[in-house]
């Protein structure tokens, strides 16, 4: 019985009636980082060295050298990477069964809450209004909140930065909550850097997304983008982190497997992909 | 002053040779040096293995010293000096090569100065000079000796009134007196108009102050009496000499020189004065040192230069015959040569062998040296008079 | 008198660039001791401790008592033109090529004679001058006299601007605009007469209070520079690389731990990445322009700042990483002060004392304030100093560390914390 299932899944990737959808921002240097007050260890940003290029360090070929932190870009968050997750088995990117990186999402569209009110908290009854339309959130899947945030090309609005810090959506502690004790969800997973909103240090319990996901062995996505061409159930997520000893989270690749029979919702605007990067000033 | 040193008696000097100038050459140092010694042995007679001394001076000998061209040309010797003393190597090789002989720790010694000249050698030797020139005067671009000079020019001028014209007088005499000699490299005569109207080098310096380095060599042999007798060889004597380094060190700039400390000690062990003195070669890298050797030699006052200058003529048949084959500025620089070309034209004159002018009854000659600017001053002076031997 | 500097007109771009050349460099070790005290802005000579004696040219021995007990010991320079020429001429390419050239004998107040190049405005002599040790293009120490009492317009002088490093007409980078050393030093190079500031930020969306203000200087173009992105560093090189006449790298990574005070590598590896790393990047990406422009016009490529810290000297271990950090950018910058040097091109190394900023906040004074900073810098770029100490913190620690370098070890490891 599986086998003709993933027979036919292959035949319709090949036909495009089962469409990939990448979800993934490009890795790059201009890529903003997460920003912790200066006291703090810092999260690497994105830093390639190139090791040759067809030169004389190495005249037949090129290849670089990289560095960055686990959350560096598009990233998966482990339960150890909380301290509510620390002692939980199965809690590092080296021992997440692997079967959890394949699973349904919700996509939860946000997008004008997002556009109005950059802190905008999703609420309980934000999702109970969700379910009314879509049904109800099946357990196992990701919750993926759709605020176009990717959308912010220019790093600055990205980061959204001012003297009382960053200003981004997320959950607030009770939709957390409801996700993990009532609808025993994979994870969560948002566009902005952090699953919890930007100003989510002053929530009870702060940073509650980390606090509860993570506590309950479950998992985090950031910085993904796309999410706008996900119809807002029926979509299938791959999203399998490095396998980093002990590892809290990694960048990686998160992919989405469409059905064209499913339409996707109307989108805000008509531009294809684009990645984050610098907004180019003329200079003299 | 009791100290007389003592007088050189039977030592004699003869054998004047120059090796023709040329401007540039592709031979090195050596092939000069060797035509000239070749030269003095051919005219004097002697054969290589008679010469048991030799003195030499050249820039452009390196990596050698005198030592390097005994090998070189096959020479066994019992006396060996070499002299880095630029414009004084003609009259230091004199003093030393005569005490040579006179003590017998040798009978014969031939001294030779010479180089050659490519067309990168001036600006190369300026490069490794003197430690004090590298330190303390090439950093600022004079090129050689150049700017001192200017410097000395330019303070004599405003010190005793010298003009430009008096300098002019002196460079166009020598001019005058070259283009008699074969082996002038400057062979068109040389007007004052053009002289003030040359292309300037240095303030207040112009093309025509400044000598043309270029290659040959020069060269003298020193022996007893007798033996120049035996060979019939026309000699001159030594009279007196002198020698000083580094005169006046506390002197801001210089504007006298050695032989205002000496040259009265100089006169009277030659029991002769200036004005007994038939033909005077001075040192003439720049005319201001003519000048200031004019002075310092007793032929005027301290600051009486311009006027002396003004008062004489300078050809060889005139009222002060000086530098009487052209001196430097008119025959060349051939390096170290320069400080033999006025010794050698004095012993032409003296001994009745002018090449070119001649300065009439010439028995009492002064050949006066001075050289190496090691920074801002030249440190070395010497000078010797001579009288016709027979 | 001195003709006030002139704009250049814009470069004929179908035109070769003129290559630099150099003035003699090469100097015996003893004369070196000249070259060392004019590297911190002096004029040094050596004077015998036995007998008294001020000596030039430099000496193995005392020229008067033949003692080898000397000392250099700084001058005023003050003396009288005993005479002076102009070259029309000279063998030195360097020269040849900046004819006609002035220069005098000089006669100094405490005793000995030198030659000089000779500012403009100097009258003939005899007259009273003033005279200066400044490192040349050669890298060497350069005697230079200027007129006894000050003139207007003095430093547009064309042979005394051969031997400085004037902001005036000039292009310069600042590499971090953004701190509060970054903001005053912009002004101040704009206020030196800089045609044009290219005012460095990283990380944008930090935005400083004060830095906005710089864009409305018409002078001032704010370009984005990462130290630690070499693909950043090297777009800007791109763009901007061939204009920069003089660079001042203010990029400056500073927290406060030694090595037991902070687990993991993660800071230290932050300072080095800017502070030391950074200023690798920096040079590979913009030294070679700077190197081909040594020469180029009246506003050539001129100087190579780097903002260090009296920390570089000797460990501060209370900001041990960071000391070291600097330390290590100290050594980079001598290799690059070498590998500049046959383009004439002058690497200043500055020596700050603790900044009055955040990462002092817990020293005790005296701290030197930015603005104070930024004007020793622009005074180290029209003077003839390649090593400069700002502030009297900077000036202490390098007395003492002349004087006996593993005391001033032990007097830092003992600091009050």
């Amino acid at each position: 019985m599986s086998e003709s299932v993933l027979l036919q899944l292959a035949v319709e990737l090949a036909s495009g009636s089962v469409r990939v959808v990448d979800l993934t921002q490009t890795l790059s240097p201009d890529f903003p980082q997460i920003v912790l007050p200066p006291e703090m260890g810092q999260a690497w940003p994105f830093r390639i060295e190139e090791a040759s290029r067809y030169d004389a360090r190495g005249p037949g070929w090129y290849w670089n050298n990289f560095s960055c932190s686990e959350h560096t870009g598009t990233h998966f968050d482990a339960p150890i990477h909380w301290i509510s997750g620390r002692h939980l088995p199965d809690n590092s990117t080296d021992t997440i069964p692997a079967t959890r990186f394949i699973a349904p999402a919700c996509v939860l569209d946000c997008s004008r809450e997002a556009a109005a009110d950059a802190d905008f908290l999703l609420t309980v009854d934000f999702l109970r209004n969700w379910e009314r339309r879509h049904g109800r959130i099946p357990a196992g899947s990701w919750i993926l909140m759709r605020t176009d945030w990717s959308k912010r090309l220019d790093p600055v609005a990205y980061q959204n930065l001012d003297e009382t810090g960053q200003h981004t959506p997320g959950p607030d502690a009770d939709a957390v909550k409801f996700l993990v004790d009532e609808r025993q969800v994979l994870g969560f997973g948002s566009e902005a850097i952090g699953t919890d909103a930007g100003q989510a240090f002053h929530l009870k319990p702060p940073y509650p997304c980390h606090y509860y996901m993570h506590g309950s062995g479950r998992y985090g996505l950031q910085c993904l983008t796309n999410l706008d061409l996900l119809p807002p159930t029926g979509a299938i997520v791959i999203a399998a982190p490095l396998k980093i000893k002990e590892g809290s989270g990694s960048p990686l690749r998160v992919l989405a497997l469409v059905p064209t029979a499913v339409r996707a919702p109307a989108r805000s605007s008509d531009k294809s992909v684009k990645k984050i990067g610098r907004t180019r000033k003329k200079r003299r | 002053m009791n100290n007389r040193r003592s007088a050189y008696d039977d030592v004699v000097v003869t054998t004047p040779v120059t090796v023709p100038y040329v401007r540039y050459s592709i031979r090195g140092a050596h092939w000069f040096l060797a035509g000239a010694l070749a030269e003095v042995l051919r005219i004097s007679g002697l054969g290589k293995d008679a010469l048991d001394g030799l003195c030499v001076s050249s820039f452009t000998l390196t990596p050698d010293t005198a030592v390097g061209l005994t090998q070189h040309l096959g020479l066994t010797l019992r006396w060996l000096d070499h002299i880095p003393m630029g414009g004084a190597c003609g009259i230091v090789a004199l003093r030393r090569a005569a005490r040579a002989v006179q003590s017998g720790d040798a009978t014969a010694v031939a001294c030779i100065a010479g180089d050659t000249n490519h067309p990168d050698s001036f600006r190369q030797n300026l490069g490794t000079f003197s430690q004090f020139a590298r330190d303390a005067s090439y950093p600022y671009g004079s090129g050689g000796p150049n700017a001192s000079f200017a410097f000395l020019t330019s303070y004599y001028m405003r010190t005793y009134g010298a003009r430009a014209e008096d300098f002019g007088k002196l460079c166009v005499a020598q001019r005058s007196n070259a283009l008699k000699f074969p082996y002038a490299l400057m062979k068109k005569p040389l007007s004052l108009d053009e002289y003030l109207t040359a292309r300037p080098i240095a303030d207040p310096l112009r093309l025509y102050d400044c000598v043309m380095p270029c290659a040959g060599a020069e060269a003298f042999l020193v022996l007893r009496r007798d033996e120049a007798e035996k060979r019939g060889l026309s000699y001159a004597r030594i009279l007196a000499t002198m020698e000083r380094h580094n005169a006046y060190p506390d002197d801001p700039i210089q504007y006298r020189g050695g032989w205002a400390l000496d040259s009265d000690e100089m006169y009277a062990q030659a029991e002769i004065g200036p004005t007994d003195i038939d033909v005077v070669a001075a040192y003439d890298d720049y005319p201001v040192i003519n000048v200031m050797q004019i002075e310092d030699l007793g032929f005027c006052k301290r600051g009486e230069g311009p006027d002396f200058v003004r008062r004489h003529s300078f050809t060889a048949d005139g009222s002060f015959p000086f530098n009487t084959s052209g001196g430097q500025l008119s025959v060349g620089q051939a390096g170290a040569a320069g400080g033999f070309l006025g010794l050698v034209e004095i012993i032409r004159q003296v001994t009745g062998q002018p090449l070119g002018a001649v300065v009439a009854e010439a028995r009492l000659g002064l050949a006066s040296g001075f050289g190496m600017i090691n920074y801002d001053r030249g440190l070395c002076s010497g000078a010797a008079i001579l009288a016709a031997g027979q | 008198m001195t003709r006030p500097l002139v704009r250049p007109p814009r470069k004929n771009p179908i035109l070769r660039t003129r290559v630099p050349t150099l003035p003699p460099g090469g100097r015996s070790r003893v004369a070196l001791g000249l070259t060392a005290a004019a590297a911190r802005g002096r004029l040094e000579l050596q004077v015998c401790r036995d007998c008294r004696t001020v000596q030039y040219p430099p000496r193995e021995a005392c020229r008067v008592c033949l003692s080898q007990r000397l000392d250099w010991r700084q001058q005023d320079g003050a003396g009288e033109l005993v005479s002076d020429t102009t070259l029309h001429h000279s063998n030195e390419l360097f020269y040849r090529e900046r004819m006609p050239w002035r220069l005098g004998m000089i006669k100094l107040d405490c005793g000995p004679v030198i030659v000089a190049h000779l500012h403009g405005d100097c009258a003939p002599a005899p007259s009273r001058v003033r005279v200066r040790a400044h490192i040349d293009r050669a890298g060497q120490a350069a005697l230079l006299a200027i007129p006894e009492k000050d003139t207007p317009n003095m430093a547009d002088d064309r042979q005394l601007r051969e031997m400085t490093c004037d902001p005036k007409f000039r292009k310069v980078l600042v590499t971090d605009a953004k701190t509060a050393l970054g903001q005053t030093l912009v002004e101040a190079v704009v206020a030196a007469g800089a045609d044009l500031v290219w005012a460095g930020y990283a990380e944008r969306w930090k935005k400083p209070p004060g830095f906005e203000r710089l864009s409305k200087l018409p002078q001032v173009s704010l370009v984005p520079l990462d130290l630690t992105d070499s693909r950043a560093v090297k777009d800007l090189a791109g763009e901007i690389g061939g204009r920069v006449d003089i660079l001042i790298n203010t990029a400056d990574h500073h927290r406060n731990f030694g090595i037991a005070a902070r687990d993991g590598i993660e800071v230290a590896r932050a300072e080095m990445d800017t502070n030391y790393f950074g200023l690798l990047r920096l040079a590979q990406e913009f030294a070679p322009a700077m190197r081909a422009r040594g020469a180029d016009g009246q506003s050539s490529a001129v100087a190579w700042v780097n903002l260090l810290s009296v920390f570089a000297l000797s460990n501060f271990p209370p900001h041990g990483t960071y000391s070291a950090s600097k330390a290590a950018a100290l050594s980079l910058a001598q290799c690059l002060r070498a590998e500049f040097a046959p383009a004439g091109v002058r690497v200043i190394n500055v020596f700050p004392s603790p900044i009055d900023d955040e990462w002092n906040q817990a020293l005790p004074p005296p701290k030197i304030a930015p603005v104070r900073l930024a004007a020793d810098i622009v005074e180290a770029l029209r003077g003839g100093a390649e090593d400069v100490f700002p502030g009297d913190i900077a000036q202490d620690w390098l007395s003492r560390w002349r004087d006996n370098p593993k005391a001033l070890e032990r007097e830092l490891a003992v600091m009050p914390r």
